[in-house]
């Protein structure tokens, strides 16, 4: 029989951490109740969505009532974006999204149906080689014109870490709202709201360890956000629907274990992450490193390995008990150079080449090591028998 | 102890290599699925991943069944090796079978390649064809189900590729195979068969028109050159075919030649249609060598025709001198002949103009 397989896609997604799924279990049965309810049972389930809405605020350095409970990551950016776009357009006239060219599609599909389908205009400030939005590129965009300007914390694909206060400096001298799609990057970066000095940021729970289909959205109190998903008066008005009791909870538990742990996973995956990195560039031929070198997730190393078909290599991988990820990773085989590596100035032909391996706080060394003896004479066979097309 | 087989076995979403993937892992094999992603579909040039219907239910028989399934871009090298000359053969005046091309170039090429590359020890088609691993050469016989065997469309394969091949469904029949598909519930049961030109939607001179093969409309000629009718195009005939000649006659007319360089058609009775001998050329032997300069066997002139009792005379490294037993009616320039002895397939070629 196979091995088990070895899980380096820490980035697409994390298991659920047992303490949090033990946080969880009596909601969905016992504590069933619904929060709006006036009874005891509705009173025990608000106090436990309470108690999560306050474990984020203080992870967060912000009020309980700034924090919007969403299905998601990508819920949360849509309620930021279009929620600030339709407000600020009423509000003060300003018609222009301001967004980075490496923003998660969460943002960027939603930015270009916003100038598409509503009428705004779209502005996409470009990045430097490893990915990152400098001041300078930002400034020149930032106009009375501008509604809301969104800068992804760390890109998911490339790992790259931007220098979110100094953007948001620059954003909040002209009274620019700004927000910050910090899914990927929640996990591992500080994301205290006041020293980001962002008015939005958005996260996901099953980025750290978290159930998937919940997610938050910091809104910073006095901004008007004009929301999408209308109903009950749930989540102050910005979000309807009945809480998802259990997955809040999860999420509170999550952020909480994340945020007292961070520093040693970090540095547990710190060590692993340089070990890949060192390995892959001596070990295989022509391999580079995207993304920056030293401001990027601490679990997180990309790479693009010329002549060698991306999902090729995630197929041969994952046969020999590998999980990773490619930026051209598609599962119906039409696979397209990612956006994001040729927003880096990557060729076509090299970004169908990328591969992405992040690990975990449970990874184990020796697995990490033995993977980085299987992946050179991989990579090899397959530049040799199933190269991209020219 | 024997090495370990890992078996990658191509998937259409159809009934029968849903089957055979289906049987390889019930037996306990290691198996995994590939599907070739052969064009760009429907879905669009703003969707990344346009998930036509026959992957997602490979897809859904690997999930089900419980293995690994990847899809394999194909796309390229299918346009380079099989549609193009397609195209080009029409145009020539020849009619191509690209089910033999892609099969010789895209699945016992490409495919194969890429599942060794990525780990497999051997490539499964759901193909109804049977193999025997005889001491050091392996020799591909029909399948057991006569209405069904496909080793016609194998007689292209090399020693080195019927080293890897594995061919579970050579011993069944069709039914068979659909009732082992309901008793594994797969959601193909009850799908039909795939068509021959799976990358022709709809009608082939509307295709080959949308690729620069116009149909320009010339004149059908008797025996004797004399003017019948018109024909709308020679792409849309084949020598031999009866139907839709158009042309009020006492007898029925068979189109006899399909003169490219004049744009006519010659038609004339039964009687003289087809040929009797040819020559082949691209001739490929399963053994690696014919069995003698010249033999005996039976010959296969199209997909599912009968058989004919022949004598073929070896010529040159890929190529052979055939001459039938009787005249066949339906012996087509482009088309494969190819030989059998008893139910052991010896190789093939393409028919020359």
């Amino acid at each position: 029989m196979p091995a088990p397989s070895i899980y380096l896609d820490h980035a697409a997604t994390t298991p659920v951490d047992p303490r949090v799924l033990a946080a969880m279990l009596p909601y969905f049965t016992d504590d069933f109740g619904n929060p709006s309810s006036v009874h005891i049972f509705g009173q025990r389930a608000e106090a436990a969505v309470d108690q999560a809405r306050g474990r984020v605020a203080e992870v967060l350095c912000c009020q309980p009532g700034e924090i919007v409970f969403t299905a998601c990551g990508s819920e949360s950016d849509n309620l930021a974006l279009r929620g600030a776009a339709f407000a600020e357009r009423e509000r003060r006239g300003a018609d222009t999204l301001v967004i980075s060219a490496v923003e998660h599609p969460a943002v960027s599909r939603t930015a270009r149906q916003l100038q598409d389908n509503f009428g705004f205009r779209l502005e996409v400030v470009p990045v430097d080689s490893t990915g990152r939005v400098t001041a300078e590129a930002l400034r020149p965009h930032l106009t009375a014109r501008t509604a809301v300007v969104s800068i992804v914390y760390a890109n998911n694909e490339i790992g790259t870490i931007n220098p979110v206060a100094d953007l948001a400096a620059e954003c909040r001298a002209l009274g620019i709202p700004v927000h910050t799609d910090a899914v990927q990057g929640a996990g591992q970066l500080p994301i205290d709201v006041r020293a980001l000095g962002v008015d939005l940021m958005a996260l996901g729970a099953h980025k750290f360890y978290g159930p998937k289909g919940v997610g938050a959205l910091y809104v910073r109190r006095g901004l008007h956000l004009l929301p999408w998903l209308t109903g009950g008066s749930q989540e102050g008005g910005l979000r309807a629907g009945t809480h998802n009791v259990p997955l809040i909870v999860g999420l509170g538990e999550a952020l909480y274990l994340t945020s007292v742990e961070r520093e040693t996973r970090n540095r547990h995956m710190l060590g692993l992450r340089e070990r890949i990195l060192r390995a892959v560039l001596e070990r295989i031929p022509f391999a580079l490193l995207t993304g920056h070198p030293i401001d990027r997730l601490p679990n997180h190393a990309s790479f693009v390995l010329p002549g060698v078909d991306g999902n090729s290599l995630l197929a041969a991988l994952d046969l020999r008990g590998f999980a990773c990820s490619s930026g051209s990773a598609c599962k119906s085989g039409a696979p397209e150079p990612s956006e994001i590596l040729l927003a880096l100035g990557l060729s076509p032909r090299d970004a169908l080449g990328s591969l992405r391996v992040t690990v975990g706080k449970d990874t184990q060394p020796q697995d990490v090591d033995r993977f980085l003896d299987l992946l050179p004479v991989t990579a090899s066979a397959l530049r040799r028998e199933c190269a991209p097309p020219t | 102890m024997t090495a370990e087989r890992k078996i990658a076995v191509a998937m259409s979403g159809g009934v029968d290599s849903s089957v055979a993937a289906a049987l390889l892992h019930e037996a306990g094999e290691q198996v995994f699925g590939l599907m070739l992603r052969l064009s760009d579909g429907s879905g669009g040039p703003e969707n990344r991943c346009c998930t036509p219907e026959d992957i997602a239910i490979a897809r859904a028989v690997a999930g089900q069944i419980g293995f690994p399934f990847y899809v394999v871009d194909a796309r390229a090298a299918f346009e380079a090796s099989v549609v193009a000359p397609f195209v080009r053969g029409y145009a020539q005046g020849i009619t191509p079978n690209p089910c033999i091309q892609c099969n010789r170039a895209i699945r016992w090429g490409v495919l194969l390649a890429h599942a060794l590359a990525i780990g497999a020890t051997h490539l499964a088609t759901g193909h109804y064809a049977r193999i025997d691993p005889a001491s050091g050469t392996s020799r591909l016989r029909a399948g057991v189900d006569p209405r069904k065997d496909q080793s016609y469309v194998l007689y292209v394969l090399t020693q080195e590729q019927l080293a890897h091949a594995v061919f579970p469904l050579g011993e069944l029949t069709k039914d068979q195979v659909r009732n082992h598909a309901r008793r594994l519930q797969l959601p193909v049961a009850e799908r039909r068969e795939s068509q021959d030109l799976c990358f022709v939607q709809g009608d082939v001179q509307a295709f080959l028109a949308a690729r620069g093969v116009s149909a320009t409309p010339g004149l059908i000629l008797d025996q004797q050159g004399r003017p019948l009718g018109q024909h709308s195009g020679l792409a849309g005939f084949t020598l031999g075919q009866r139907k839709g000649l158009g042309i009020a006659a006492s007898e029925a007319l068979y189109v006899l030649e399909k003169d490219a360089a004049r744009n006519t058609l010659t038609v004339g009775p039964r009687p003289a249609v087809g040929r009797q001998q040819f020559t082949l050329g691209d001739v490929n032997w399963i053994a690696g060598t014919p069995p003698s300069m010249q033999f005996e066997a039976e010959v296969q002139v199209r997909y599912h025709a009968p058989r004919v009792r022949a004598n073929i005379r070896r010529t040159g490294d890929a190529s052979a001198e055939v001459i039938l037993e009787s005249r066949q009616p339906d012996v087509a320039p482009g088309q494969s002949a190819v030989f059998y002895v008893d139910d052991a397939c010896l190789g093939g070629g393409i028919i020359q103009p």
